[in-house]
């Protein structure tokens, strides 16, 4: 097998705040995507998906850690970025927000094409045209013409996925690409990712809150908990035998459609409760040594107050929980356990 | 081509070949002049502009030598002198047709040079950001705070030679701050919405960035902006030259106030002296706001009146 088309190793990103500390939105946070494959990134708002999209995109300094553009360690210079920029493009959460109110649909493609050598002057229509027919924009002739204020919010994600998709990149970052979405075309445009990642290889990384398309959409997921990666593993084995508490927290969180009024109520006051545990938590942003999610969790225990490590729940599945640790190390010495299965 | 075709056949025009692949703001504006028409402040406020423009280019050659002692004191309108003649005997008309030029060129010179220094320190602080716009940005605070007038008249004063350029170049220093900031706040805004991030991934450079993505959006704000510094300038001119500062061998419509209220045509009752010239200020004055008013009945969604179309059932 050939080596991952973007590799992040160790990335953290910290953000200077006005009073206080700095906080640090990504800790330490280490993932490979490969050509051809869907790696789901899952977790609440504030979790840190974003800022590693932004990170990934190059739109943000990282603190630490680095970034390998197939294989090879990639830098903030200028040429450097450049050479990203044509491998790893980004598609934007808000299709109401990335598409320029002033200019047409036609502009929005051509100048990617042009910028990276993809099309001249001469040929620039007919290559905008042809992208708006690989995203399914018929008839693309007059699509072209058109302003964003005069397509839908579906088509304008179409727009923005096939601007993306002009540099012909290896790497597609989507940052939530459907939650703005009406839920009637959700399942159109991430079927249009997934038709997209498979004729094009593309190595693609989705941002959700929604557990259900990740398994269905990604070969792996990675749940994410305060800037740190809590879970990870093959999308059916972290879906159907979420080992840390957090994402059983999640999965338990998504609305059934066959769930009772009296079960719904139960959920809706849980869940007020963990949200005003949760603000309570984002006040205090000292990072320190334990386990970030013990103050939330059902199965808090003493030794959640040291940091825990990753540990195989089966094979390819890591959670970073004592759950799993099968002997408790003593209290202070975290002599870090040995990954078991 | 935009125009004749429109008239043909309107609805070809909007959607049909007329619209650019490119996507120019001219090119816009060029298509949407139909509806810039429809509203009727915007025109009226146009027609009166251009006739004030037209007699300013063309006005000079038509008429007499406007310092010349040509008739008698203090007359009143006749046929020969239509607006009557000075203290000293000079045709009123000449000289409000040939002051025409000299306030325009005040007002419209001002508010460019304002604009563009607003321009560009309030966009260009605002895109780059960090210690660049903190420095503009107090630049722009320390000049705001001056108190205007004060400081013209003081440095007016001072400078009473070289026709007008020492006075339009006084009242664009004095008047860009305000709108400099508010192009900034305006930059800031713009400058992380998605659309500036996504042509950042896309590639584009920094200048183009600017121009390309984020000016567009602020075209409204610098047009009105110009237009009202116009009327500020025109303003502040006549009120200087009322005052007597600056140079007042030019002619415009506040020097001809100046002199009027020197040879007391108010308590002489010479209205033909002094109601002319205060009446094309204020002309000129409401033509340009409604111009920008019209704009921005146009320009602005929530004021737009919806016109049913003629001629269709």
């Amino acid at each position: 097998m050939t080596g991952p088309a973007l590799e992040v190793r160790r990335l953290t990103v910290d953000f200077a705040q006005r009073s206080g500390p700095r906080l640090r939105a990504v800790d330490d946070v280490s993932l490979a995507l490969r050509s051809g494959k869907t790696l789901a990134l899952v977790g609440e708002s504030g979790s840190g998906k974003s800022t590693i999209v932004r990170a990934l995109g190059r739109l943000m300094k990282p603190s630490a850690g680095e970034i390998l553009l197939g294989g090879k360690v990639s830098t903030l210079h200028r040429s450097d970025v450049r050479e990203y920029r044509r491998h790893v493009q980004l598609v934007f959460q808000d299709p109401f927000a990335s598409l320029n109110p002033a200019h047409t649909v036609a502009h929005h493609l051509a100048r990617p094409l042009l910028l990276h050598g993809r099309a001249t002057r001469h040929d620039v229509t007919g290559k905008v045209d042809e992208l708006l027919r690989s995203v399914n924009l018929v008839p693309a002739g007059d699509v072209a013409r058109m302003y964003p204020h005069e397509l839908s919010g579906g088509q304008r994600q179409r727009v923005a996925i096939a601007r993306a998709l002009a540099p012909a990149p290896d790497v597609l970052l989507a940052d939530e690409p459907v939650s703005m979405l009406d839920v009637s075309i959700r399942l159109e445009i991430l079927n249009l990712l997934d038709d997209l990642k498979s004729q094009r290889d593309l190595a693609m990384l989705y941002v959700t809150h929604d557990l259900a398309t990740a398994r269905h959409f990604s070969s792996e997921i990675i749940v994410m908990y305060r800037g740190e990666i809590v879970e990870r593993g093959p999308s059916d084995e972290v879906i159907l035998h979420p080992a840390h508490p957090y994402t059983q927290l999640l999965a338990s969180a998504a609305p059934m459609p066959g769930a009772t009024r009296a079960s719904l109520a139960a959920a809706r006051g849980t869940r007020q409760k963990a949200r005003a545990a949760r603000d309570a938590e984002r006040r205090e942003v000292t990072v320190d040594a334990g386990c970030k999610f013990r103050r939330r969790c059902l199965h808090a225990m003493p030794e959640c107050s040291t940091r825990p490590c990753d540990v195989e729940t089966a094979p390819g599945h890591t959670a970073r929980c004592w759950l799993y640790v099968k002997a408790a190390p003593p209290d202070a010495d975290v002599a870090a356990p040995t990954r078991r299965g | 081509m935009t125009i004749a075709s429109a008239s043909t056949s309107p609805e070809g025009a909007r959607w049909g070949s007329v619209r650019p692949t490119g996507g120019g703001v001219g090119i816009r504006l060029l298509v949407g002049s139909k509806r810039l028409l429809r509203s009727r402040r915007l025109v009226l406020g146009l027609v009166v502009l251009a006739f004030f423009v037209l007699v300013a280019l063309v006005g000079p050659h038509l008429v007499g030598d406007p310092n010349a002692f040509v008739g008698p004191s203090m007359a009143g309108p006749s046929a020969r002198f239509w607006l009557g003649t000075t203290m000293p005997g000079q045709n009123i008309f000449y000289q409000l047709v040939d002051s025409t030029s000299g306030t325009l060129e005040v007002g419209f010179v001002a508010g460019a040079i304002a604009t563009l220094v607003s321009v560009v320190i309030g966009i260009g602080g605002g895109f780059v950001g960090g210690y660049v716009d903190e420095a503009l940005a107090l630049f722009s605070n320390v000049i705001l705070v001056i108190p205007g007038l004060p400081l013209i008249i003081v440095v007016a004063s001072y400078v009473r030679s070289g026709g007008l350029l020492p006075t339009i170049l006084i009242i664009s220093f004095t008047s860009w701050a305000g709108y400099a900031r508010v192009l900034r706040g305006q930059t800031l805004s713009i400058r992380n919405r998605d659309y500036v991030l996504a042509a950042r991934v896309a590639g584009e450079k920094a200048w183009r960035i600017v121009f390309v993505e984020i000016l567009p959006s602020e075209l409204a704000i610098i047009v009105s902006n110009f237009i009202f510094m116009v009327v500020f300038a025109i303003l502040t001119q006549s009120t200087l030259a009322f005052l007597g500062i600056g140079d007042i061998s030019t002619l415009t419509w506040g020097n001809m106030l100046n002199v009027a209220n020197n040879d007391e045509a108010l308590t002489s009752g010479a209205w033909w002296w002094f109601v002319p010239p205060g009446l094309c200020i204020a002309l000129v004055g409401t033509a340009l706001a409604l111009i920008n008013f019209g704009l921005d009945e146009v320009l602005n969604p929530r004021l737009r009146v919806y016109k049913a179309p003629k001629g269709r059932p």
